[in-house]
């Protein structure tokens, strides 16, 4: 499904208005007024049943945006409550996700189903081809037993008329670790202790239902507190706005960031450190090594995938080297990570030195909350220019490009690239953990989003765009080395 | 006869709201309609700066006529409606 899509677009106008709300002199009151004035009575309804649907999904949308969990909701207090809630909090909650149940569809369970097409032929190979005696003719057609069929899919194979059908629920499809599944009523829910948080659910929901829990909020309170919060951008946000990254440095100190550094300083780090790690275990006789910046492959590797720990490399993520740099140089300052993906909120909540998440989505509503135009501002440089391979490590073989190129030609790297995880690539890297080895390369980099960073979740713009206008802008970068 | 004109909003607002996406059209347009219609990028139409006006972002430019919520599916209709009932 494309990302840009009615469902993306109503989320977002969601948060521009709670953003305006926060800006506004009652905070509360018009958070609590937004669903009216989306869909005010008598207006046309768009998407459900009856306006009062329409709010309330969209009521709930912004209890996410507060950072609340829906599951936790009592529906009798009002938005309000929840506004203010969200206003004094200092503390994070933990879990990332959370599902809108009012939003939730409940669509059919995924199985095997027989369409009209079903002409009852005589050759019946779905009767034959099912290895579970699930299906017999009944009245002329085929019928499925549900009890016995496993949805190999077999029959909808071998049938020539293509008259049987997968009936999928998106977000469990997309889930490649089968971490959601349905609750008695037919509504999704997410098991925690298998979610690694690629965020791969929300991008899939067709009605929006799974929402990260945002911490805007949070964010912009402590800058009109008149803390010194400090932005992080990773990587792969020079690709995001027509405007450069210099330019998006001067947007984000006019909405009271008081400075901005490169995440892509932190990768020079990890790509030094990569190489090193890579000769030496080499040297030790490993036949590969996985690249370790992608937060859903690391989720992934602690939750479902033990095995590939050993060929895992050690060396800390960009976002790691980055924030530690940041709280040495200033103790007291707030840190908040500008994010491409859902995966890296875990991180900032494990990692004691940032506070805080910015998506990338979440960033482009607040330019439009406070009405920055990012292709009209005269462009502020960095204190830190990072290089070309580190601006490059949000591109899809950007990371272990970086690696080739901090390791200038001492080892034999033949780099092999994941892109994107899923039910068949996950058994794939298990595969080579078995076996110890990989017969595709020695290098491999694993990207949970496909296209890399540029195709995360909270991305605005496309990943073939965004890696167009971060290559043609780094050409001019410095070199690692 | 003179050319349709095609201005796709690349300012902030409407690339945020999912002009990301309308940037095919670049390519599509003059692959499909060489001869009658020119297609650019340009910055904010200034349709957006009004109250709560970015809920209709992203906005595509057919001739005069405003396209809301645009989409490529949308504008490439509007130009075939003007291709059909000839240049006005
Ligand atoms: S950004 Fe498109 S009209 Fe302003």
């Amino acid at each position: 499904m494309d990302k840009n899509n009615q469902a993306q677009h109503l989320k977002r106008e969601i948060l521009v208005r709670t953003i305006e709300a926060f800006f506004s002199d009652n905070f509360e009151e018009n958070t609590r007024l937004i669903a009216y004035d989306m869909r005010p009575q008598g207006c046309e309804v768009p998407y459900r049943c009856c306006i009062h649907k329409e709010r309330d999904v969209i009521q709930h949308r912004i209890i996410a945006n507060l950072g609340l969990s829906m599951e936790e909701i009592d529906e009798r207090k009002l938005l309000s409550d929840y506004a203010r809630k969200a206003k004094e909090r200092t503390e994070l909650e933990k879990d990332v996700l959370t599902v809108l149940e009012t939003a939730c569809q409940a669509c059919v369970p995924s199985r095997m189903f027989v369409t009209d097409l079903c002409q009852g032929c005589v050759a019946r190979p779905c009767v034959e081809s099912c290895k579970f005696g699930a299906i017999s003719i009944q009245n002329g057609r085929s019928v499925i037993d549900g009890s016995k069929c496993k949805n190999c899919t077999k029959c909808m194979q071998v049938c020539p008329y293509h008259a049987i059908v997968k009936i999928v629920v998106p977000c469990e499809d997309a889930c490649p670790v089968g971490a959601i599944a349905k609750d008695q009523s037919g509504h999704a829910t997410i098991d925690f202790d298998k979610c690694i948080t690629c965020g791969k659910c929300v991008a899939a929901c067709p009605f929006g239902a799974i929402h990260e829990k945002s911490q805007i909020i949070d964010i912009l309170n402590r800058i009109k507190e008149g803390k010194k919060v400090i932005a992080m951008i990773a990587p792969s946000v020079a690709g995001q706005l027509p405007c450069s990254i210099y330019q998006l440095n001067t947007a984000l100190l006019q909405c009271g960031f008081n400075e901005v550094v490169e995440v892509a300083q932190g990768a020079d780090i990890t790509a030094l450190n990569e190489a090193e790690e890579f000769k030496e275990r080499m040297q030790n006789g490993d036949k590969f090594m996985t690249t370790s910046c992608c937060a859903g492959y690391n989720n992934l590797i602690a939750q479902h995938l033990p095995e590939i720990k050993p060929f895992a490399s050690d060396t800390k993520t960009p976002l790691y080297y980055t924030a530690e740099l940041c709280r040495k140089e200033n103790p007291d300052a707030i840190t908040v990570f500008v994010s491409p993906c859902v995966a890296k909120r875990r991180e900032c909540l494990d990692n004691p030195n940032i506070d805080y998440l910015l998506s990338y989505e979440e960033m482009g509503a607040l330019f439009i909350a406070k009405k920055i135009e990012v292709s009209t501002l005269e462009p502020t440089p960095f204190k830190t220019e990072a290089s070309r391979e580190g601006r490059n490590f949000g591109i899809l073989g950007g990371v272990a490009k970086s690696v080739e190129v901090a390791d200038q030609g001492q080892s034999e790297i033949k780099p092999y690239i994941i892109n994107g995880l899923n039910k068949q690539t996950i058994r794939e890297l298990r595969n080579y953990a078995k076996k110890g080895e990989c017969e595709m390369g020695n290098l491999i980099e694993v990207m949970c989003c496909e296209g890399g960073c540029v195709g995360g979740n909270c991305c605005v713009n496309n990943a073939k765009t965004a890696t167009k206008t971060i290559t043609d802008f780094t050409k001019d970068s410095k070199p690692l080395k | 006869m003179s050319k349709i004109q095609v201005k796709i909003c690349m300012g902030t607002t409407c690339f945020v709201m999912g002009a990301s996406n309308l940037q095919e059209l670049i390519e599509l347009i003059p692959e499909k309609y060489s001869d009658s219609v020119e297609v650019c990028g340009v910055p904010c139409l200034g349709l957006c700066s009004e109250t709560k006006k970015y809920s209709g972002a992203p906005y595509v430019k057919v001739n005069d006529e405003v396209v809301a919520e645009a989409t490529t599916e949308k504008v490439l209709k509007q130009i075939e409606r003007i291709l059909k009932n000839g240049q006005e």
